[in-house]
């Protein structure tokens, strides 16, 4: 979600197999450089795979150009990545959230072959997401300075996991300003 | 993690996960849907061009994804493109571009994607010769004509045309056609909606009107909205880093002997 200067990216904590439990600190939240991070959501083997894969993409990058990749760049580069397996997708659906140019906030979203979308306000994925779309939407306000943007964050994920048996055990946000990353969990 | 060891590969699809994907069906895990704009997209010619126009909803199932989503697409400053189908699908075609675009089109979506790749777009340019509009189909059979719908507001949109077109439309009436078809397919077809995209081609000059009309406020949100106090959510730990400015690397002085 977007705010003033300012994203959070949040996720929940359960790692499943279908009904039974199979861990409650799973991370679904990645850092690609400190202003930008990648939420996957979707099979948790794909959700790793894909972030170790982004995470050499960006290395590589960093090597050639000497400096940091732009979140457009990677949201492109995360695109390509998905739809070359477009006959045999990941089941991985990301959530790019970081601070670009003149540190402005950029979020997208795609689906699991790479359809990017982007949002001015929020992005959500996974499988309590229709919930997330209700909450977010009304719980949303633009322009919300970073501690605000932290509680309405958390209320609208606590929200919507909670009405949702295969996401919960508690949530994990990160709000990153241009000076600081603030992380709760 | 030999796979990620290896240089990026060169391009073109790469069909590793196919075994397994087909394994994990068998299993019973559904593969996640694709993000479709179940669309309505219309194109015209009139006397100086050709109107594009697009709604602008991307769906996910019933779900609206993206209420505001772009489907007109720059192919060439004299040349663009409007996509209806799998979202991705139409992104990955309109970015392969090439000379001359209708033929690819044809090339590519009847010889490789073979209506796989399930992707219907129409496309409008001006040139030397003239305005042109082309529509092209999943499996890559390709029309001119001087009008033209796609997508699942198709037929809503059709209606329109075939009622109020005539030969020689100037720019407004042009533009005020391609609005009503596109208002037909928002508020009769459930898989488009949302805004009104316009784009008019002419020789010399592109306008892409984005957001032309927008029939569909959100009159829904509450003035108050939520106000959460600080502190209302359980925190149970709180790890602050302090961003550095990163250290820039300048040329140095040549060192002196």
């Amino acid at each position: 979600m977007v705010g003033k200067n300012c994203f959070a990216i949040a996720s929940d904590r359960r790692l499943g197999v279908q009904l039974q439990t199979v861990a409650t600190d799973f991370q679904r939240v990645f850092k690609i450089h400190d202003k930008l991070y990648i939420g996957l959501s979707g099979l948790a083997t794909d959700v790793q795979t894909l972030y170790q894969r982004l995470v050499f993409r960006h290395k590589l990058y960093q090597l050639r150009e000497e400096r940091d990749m732009k979140p457009q760049t990677f949201a492109s580069l995360v695109s390509a990545l998905l739809y070359e397996k477009r006959f045999g997708p990941y089941f991985c659906q990301p959530v790019i959230a970081g601070l670009g140019e003149d540190n402005e906030p950029f979020i997208c979203t795609m689906d699991c072959i790479g359809a990017k979308e982007l949002a001015k306000d929020f992005v959500v994925s996974g499988t309590a997401s229709e919930s997330l779309y209700g909450a977010c939407e009304s719980m949303y306000k633009p322009n919300m300075e970073p501690e605000e943007l932290f509680e309405t964050v958390s209320q609208a994920l606590q929200a919507s996991v909670d009405r949702d048996c295969l996401s919960g055990w508690g949530g994990y946000v990160l709000v990153v300003t241009p000076t600081e990353i603030q992380e709760r969990g | 993690m030999a796979g990620a060891m290896d240089l990026p590969p060169k391009g073109g699809f790469s069909y590793d996960y196919c075994r397994r994907n087909a394994m994990l069906a068998d299993k019973g895990l559904k593969m996640p849907g694709f993000l479709k704009t179940g669309t309505t997209i219309v194109g015209l010619v009139f006397q100086d061009g050709v109107v594009l126009g697009a709604d602008t909803r991307a769906t996910e199932g019933p779900i609206v994804a993206d209420k505001n989503c772009e489907k007109i697409h720059f192919m060439a400053p004299n040349i663009y493109c409007c996509g209806a189908g799998t979202a991705a699908d139409t992104e990955a075609i309109w970015s392969a571009r090439s000379f001359n675009f209708t033929v690819m089109q044809l090339v590519v979506n009847h010889e490789f994607y073979q209506g796989h790749v399930s992707a219907a777009l129409v496309l409008g340019g001006v040139d030397v010769t003239g305005p042109h509009l082309h529509t092209v189909y999943p499996h890559g059979s390709t029309d001119t004509l001087p009008f033209a719908t796609m997508g699942s507001g198709s037929l809503a949109a059709m209606s329109v045309f075939e009622s109020q077109y005539k030969e020689g439309l100037t720019r407004e009436e042009g533009i005020q056609l391609v609005a009503d078809a596109i208002r037909a397919g928002i508020f009769n077809d459930l898989g488009s909606g949302s805004n009104v995209d316009v784009c008019v081609i002419t020789k010399g000059k592109t306008e892409y009107l984005r957001n032309h009309q927008l029939p569909n406020p959100r009159t829904y949100v509450s003035s108050k909205g939520y106000s959460f106090t600080k502190g209302q959510t359980e925190v149970l730990y709180t790890k602050i880093t302090q961003l550095k400015p990163k250290v820039e690397v300048t040329e140095g002085d040549a060192m002196e002997e």
